[in-house]
């Protein structure tokens, strides 16, 4: 049977190798102290793999740690080598159209294990650990991009993905840790026990004994806490722990997948009206030079006002049928 | 409210700390931390528990960061002109009105979005350089070359919005974006389930579509609006 476990280690190579190659670079402003955050985050995701065997706080320390070295603004991207726009250009004539088969070759292989190999067995044991289809599609499937493109787009190095990457990953910089910190937050929230206490208080706020009201309750509560945090990320594991598993679907017995998939949605159609997603709401409008930077959440409000109250539909019907 | 309520609600300060921290623009790393460490001590739960729950949760949330495993090949095809390529694409298409240009636009990142590819496209890389410019060269096919300030802060506006829009409901189509891994590792962390990704990410079609129809109409309804304005502008220009 084939876990998911080796991803982790090629996302882990991938961040470790980002590491090196920046502790190398001379070049680079904050040098040691982006390859100590790299190094760290692809070092973690090994050590995650033996956590049964190892213990856990050594793993806490090292996430906290690179929590401060990129929270305090120690890194930032270097300058990587790259092509210039006009090489682009003449090679986006000369290429043409092949340049989107890497591209594809990602989401067709993943779609592939997901959907087809899935529900495969070998000696009564299926192929793919259950649960884990999508994730090793997705590894299988940057393996055999990376093998197309190279076969296809020939570069004269053959390991220059690798630091295109490390362009990209630079560039996303300290926020590739924040979705996983959000988590982890998300976790202590809930052994605090702050989602039991949201869930008293929109208990106390509104009777949740009613389907209608606890759905309307998780989708608003999503919704609104998105606004305040910038992020549904952040509201979800509070809204979920609160009212959307021991409510709707331990009480109500509403169908997980399609509750929390739509109230995800529900919670977007707040990002679309808070100006505390900046990356996503105020940063356009400065790189289109507009007059008024409030503009774009204006155009954008009525949207997630219809949308809001789509979702609120779906969510009494789909995960109910 | 008895006094036991308030010590349970103690905790609850922390929310208060990432909403006042996020408020006063801090680093969100320094802040979820901070926050995270402070309400669990105030729930009275142990140092090394503390950094346990640190580590555990990070090993168990680290699907999310799976989504980085794609950069390497997006990375390679950025080198030899993909961006390049997809603008001559959309050149092509260069006889459409501001807000048809802009519905074709929020169906391709849209659709793009939903296959993984949520590089293609963005407003650093296409809706600046691209469609804008494109949008705008529609617009001043009806109201000259001189469009009102009001008129060119309208369409980048919705330039940007159809951007937006399209990627928040795009991406959650494709298995391996952050949020459906966050779904299925936050759910299957705490409560011992095992969601399949593909599940999370077919059950967000509904709302896309519905989101490329709501969405659509108004772009649509840009198109009449533009007319409307400029045409009115156009006919006081020419009284002037």
């Amino acid at each position: 049977m084939i876990t998911a476990e080796w991803i982790y280690w090629l996302a882990g190579g991938f961040f470790l190798t980002t590491g090196i190659e920046i502790a190398l670079d001379r070049s680079h402003a904050k040098r040691w102290t982006n390859a100590l955050f790299w190094s760290l985050l692809g070092g973690s995701f090994f050590y995650g793999s033996f956590l049964g065997r190892l213990p856990s706080w050594p793993l806490g320390l090292s996430v906290i740690a690179m929590a401060l070295v990129a929270g305090c603004g120690l890194t930032s991207a270097g300058a990587v080598e790259t092509t210039s726009e006009a090489q682009r250009e003449e090679s986006a004539r000369r290429k043409g159209d092949l340049l989107f088969v890497p591209a594809l070759t990602i989401p067709l292989v993943t779609i592939l294990f997901a959907v087809g190999l899935s529900r495969v067995t070998l000696r009564g044991l299926p192929l793919l650990a259950h649960g884990e289809a999508t994730l090793i599609g997705l590894g299988v499937a940057v393996m055999a991009a990376l093998f197309v493109g190279t076969l296809l787009l020939r570069p004269k190095q053959p390991f220059v993905s690798l630091r295109e990457g490390r362009r990209l990953l630079e560039t996303v910089g300290w926020a590739v840790l924040l979705p996983q910190m959000l988590t982890v937050l998300g976790g202590l929230f809930t052994q605090a026990g702050i989602g039991t206490d949201v869930g008293l208080i929109a208990e106390h706020v509104a009777p949740l004994d009613s389907r209608i009201v606890a759905v309307i309750v998780y989708a608003l509560g999503m919704a609104l806490f998105t606004v305040i945090m910038g992020n549904a990320f952040a509201a979800f594991p509070i809204m979920t722990a609160a009212v959307g598993w021991p409510v709707l679907v331990k009480h109500f017995g509403a169908h997980p997948a399609p509750m929390f998939a739509i109230g995800m949605l529900a919670g977007y159609c707040g990002t679309l009206c808070t100006p505390m997603a900046a990356n996503f709401n105020l940063v356009p409008p400065a790189l289109l030079e507009m007059r008024d930077k409030y503009r774009q959440i204006k155009v954008q409000i009525p949207t997630a006002l219809a949308l809001f109250v789509v979702n609120v539909c779906f969510m009494l019907v789909l995960p109910f049928a | 409210m008895d006094e036991h309520l308030h010590a349970v609600m103690l905790p609850l300060l922390g929310v208060l700390m990432v909403v006042m921290g996020f408020a006063l623009r801090l680093n969100p790393l320094i802040v979820v931390t901070i926050a995270g460490i402070f309400s669990a001590l105030l729930a009275g739960i142990s140092p090394l528990h503390i950094l346990n729950a640190f580590g555990t949760g990070f090993a168990n949330s680290r699907s999310i960061s799976l989504a980085f495993i794609v950069l390497p090949v997006v990375g390679l095809a950025e080198r030899f002109g993909l961006q390049q390529r997809a603008k001559m694409l959309i050149d092509r298409a260069a006889a459409l009105t501001a807000g048809r240009l802009l519905l074709v636009y929020l169906f391709v990142r849209q659709t793009a979005a939903a296959l993984g590819l949520t590089s293609i496209g963005g407003v650093a890389q296409m809706v600046r350089p691209v469609i804008y410019p494109m949008a705008e060269a529609a617009a001043m096919r009806i109201g000259g070359d001189e469009l009102p300030d009001d008129v060119t802060d309208e369409i980048k506006a919705h330039a940007a919005a159809a951007d937006t829009v399209g990627a928040f409901f795009g991406e959650d189509i494709f298995v391996a974006i952050g949020s459906v891994l966050l779904i299925t590792s936050y759910v299957d962390a705490n409560y011992h389930l095992k969601l399949d990704p593909l599940q999370i990410a077919l059950w967000a079609i509904p709302t896309a579509i519905a989101a490329f129809v709501t969405h659509g109409l108004r772009l649509l309804r840009l198109d009449r609006t533009l007319v409307g304005r400029l045409s009115a502008n156009a006919r006081k220009t020419e009284a002037d």
